[in-house]
């Protein structure tokens, strides 16, 4: 998966609230839901938004509701990756379960500025924030996460490895 | 090293004789839970995954409480695939209008969950059992799927955060001052991936009810549970409902907590949280003028019965301000008889009030009582995000019952001393 583009930046304790407002939860595909990502604190960011750009945000983002709408709509307006000082609990657990790429990095969280173009790389956990020629290092995720996000969620994953025979 | 109430928990479901903080296990489910709104995502995984049949289809729970009555078509369909599924695998524990309340008002209410219990459920506020001494915690659809196939679950065992109760809350202060009052001290991430463990010999001076609302809201301190202890009043709530025997599971004289902390619950004060964090907990010295536009009392947090008693005391004989809409909304079916039979709901009506079928619509700003543009409500419900009960302008004002229905015969934010 290619990782690689514009950066929106925001703050601490994003909240699943603003990232897919409870008033577009009576719809669940994924076109409705990337429709009104992030409307409530950055209503330009659909407009903006294009495949493979990064969010950056500072700490505890994805807390409140457990709804695993908020993951689905970021990943499927575009985002490649969210890069955050620290997650919330069931949002980190979803973002895997449903295939989206996060990783945990102050350093680089500190440095990166709105609209920077950054490259990442899953499997290593390099950060490159072109923009500035700056680079940064995350834990990377063990394999086995990194084949559930490959394969486009737990579910997937598990399907998959069933028809293998890899259970 | 000892263990605490809630790794006990999850060690007996794990088939360890011990576990460790950071341990990844895989746990046994006693159930799992979904609504309207994560329900059909999970069932969407479910048939992604090729699995035909749910494992234990007397561990699943379903309950149509979001946007039910239903707001919309859409809201419709979503009950339906829940409706279709349950029928289709035979899960007796579906809950639709007539039978349904707010999921975490309903399940403890009905003996699904009790005292030992390991229970997931797709909301984040599963974690409201742990009032009953079980470990219960939210999780997105694709583990509420995975659970549904496996009745299993894997967790990272968490470590904990201790917090000793004294004393004995003043008039007019409750559960809900309690953990407002924590949300205020730790913030929002203060207990994040941990667990929070209420002892001493406070809690005895806690209800149910109160209990209840303190594990309800762990969650906003970014917690994945809270628990306390099983004790007579546990004990005497599940008699008679909770379907399993009992197991009561006690933290370890040496078991290690990353942070101790003592509360004397006398000195607490009516707390109100300020938009847009839980966090932003205040006490009434520093609340100023805050004119209201509505009244919400009910949700998972407190629409039970000892909150409906709460808005009735303060309510009984009085009119709510001119131009406050006031929305009480019982938690469940069987909450909303008691109130009649009490003789509550005609109170609330008299006050000028109107009394709604069991739903969460407004806490989420889903339906039943939207804020326009810069409007403000004080609300027992639980969060007060930018844009959670309607504009991303208007301000939510989170309050105990007591604060919430002085507040309405106000006209703004106040204790009910000040009436």
């Amino acid at each position: 998966m290619k990782i690689d583009g514009k950066v929106f930046r925001y703050g601490s304790d994003v909240d699943t609230d603003v990232i897919i407002p409870a008033r577009y939860l009576n719809d669940s595909s994924e076109a409705a839901l990337a429709s009104h990502c992030m409307e409530d604190i950055d209503p330009d960011f659909v407009k903006n938004v294009k495949k493979g750009d990064v969010i950056v945000a500072e700490d505890n983002f994805g807390c409140g509701s457990s709804r695993e709408h908020a993951p689905l709509a970021i990943k499927a307006s575009g985002i490649s990756l969210v890069i955050a000082n620290s997650f919330a609990r069931i949002f980190y657990r979803n973002a895997i379960n449903i295939g989206l790429p996060i990783m945990e990095c102050p350093e680089a969280v500190k440095a990166i500025k709105a609209g920077d173009e950054v490259e990442a790389d899953l499997s290593t956990g390099i950060i490159r924030d072109k923009t500035t020629g700056e680079s940064f290092t995350a834990e990377p995720f063990p394999e086995f996460i990194r084949r559930i996000i490959d394969d486009g969620g737990l579910l997937n994953n598990l399907a998959k490895r069933s028809k293998n025979n890899e259970l | 090293m000892g263990m605490t109430a809630s790794q006990k928990i999850l060690a007996a479901h794990a088939g360890l004789k011990e576990v460790k903080a950071g341990q990844l296990i895989s746990a046994k489910l006693d159930l799992v839970l979904a609504n309207d709104i994560t329900g059909p995502v999970a069932i969407r995984e479910f048939r992604k995954s090729g699995a035909q049949k749910v494992a234990e289809k007397d561990k699943i729970a379903l309950v149509m409480d979001h946007f039910a009555p239903n707001k919309d078509i859409k809201s419709a369909e979503q009950c339906k695939t829940c409706r279709v599924f349950a029928k289709e695998q035979g899960i007796e524990n579906f809950y639709d209008v007539g039978k349904m309340g707010i999921e975490h008002a309903l399940l403890p209410e009905l003996g699904l969950v009790g005292a030992g219990d390991l229970v997931i459920g797709a909301d984040s506020h599963t974690c409201t059992y742990g009032a009953l001494g079980a470990f219960s915690t939210g999780v997105g659809s694709t583990d509420m799927a995975a659970g549904m196939i496996s009745q299993t679950c894997w967790f990272k065992v968490p470590s904990a955060i201790k917090f000793i109760l004294h004393g004995k809350p003043a008039k007019y202060v409750c559960g809900k001052d309690l953990i407002l009052h924590i949300i205020g001290m730790i913030g929002v991430d203060g207990a994040l991936y941990k667990s929070m463990e209420f002892t001493g010999d406070g809690v005895k001076n806690l209800s149910i009810d109160d209990r209840f609302t303190v594990c309800n809201m762990a969650i906003e301190a970014g917690a994945k549970n809270g628990i306390f202890p099983v004790d007579e009043v546990a004990l005497d709530y599940m008699k008679g409902r909770f379907k399993r025997p009992v197991r009561i599971y006690e933290a370890d004289a040496d078991a290690e907590y990353d942070a101790v902390y003592e509360i004397d619950l006398s000195t607490l004060k009516p707390t109100v949280s300020f938009p847009h964090l839980p966090e932003n907990a205040r006490t009434p010295d520093k609340w100023g003028d805050v004119a209201i536009d509505q009244v919400v009392i009910g949700s998972c947090t407190n629409g039970r019965i000892s909150d409906m008693r709460i808005a009735a005391e303060i309510l009984r004989g009085r009119k709510v301000k001119d131009g406050v809409r006031t929305i009480i909304i019982p938690a469940t079916q069987s909450v909303y008889r008691q109130c009649l039979d009490e003789g509550l709901i005609g109170i609330f009506i008299d006050a000028g009030a109107i009394v709604s079928t069991p739903t969460c619509g407004p806490c989420l700003g889903g339906y039943m009582g939207i804020l326009a543009e810069g409007e403000r409500a004080v609300s027992t419900t639980n969060r007060n995000f930018v844009g959670r009960m309607g504009h991303v302008t208007s301000e939510v004002y989170l309050a105990s019952p007591y604060v919430a229905a002085a507040s309405a015969v106000k006209g703004k934010l106040c204790t009910p001393d000040e009436l």
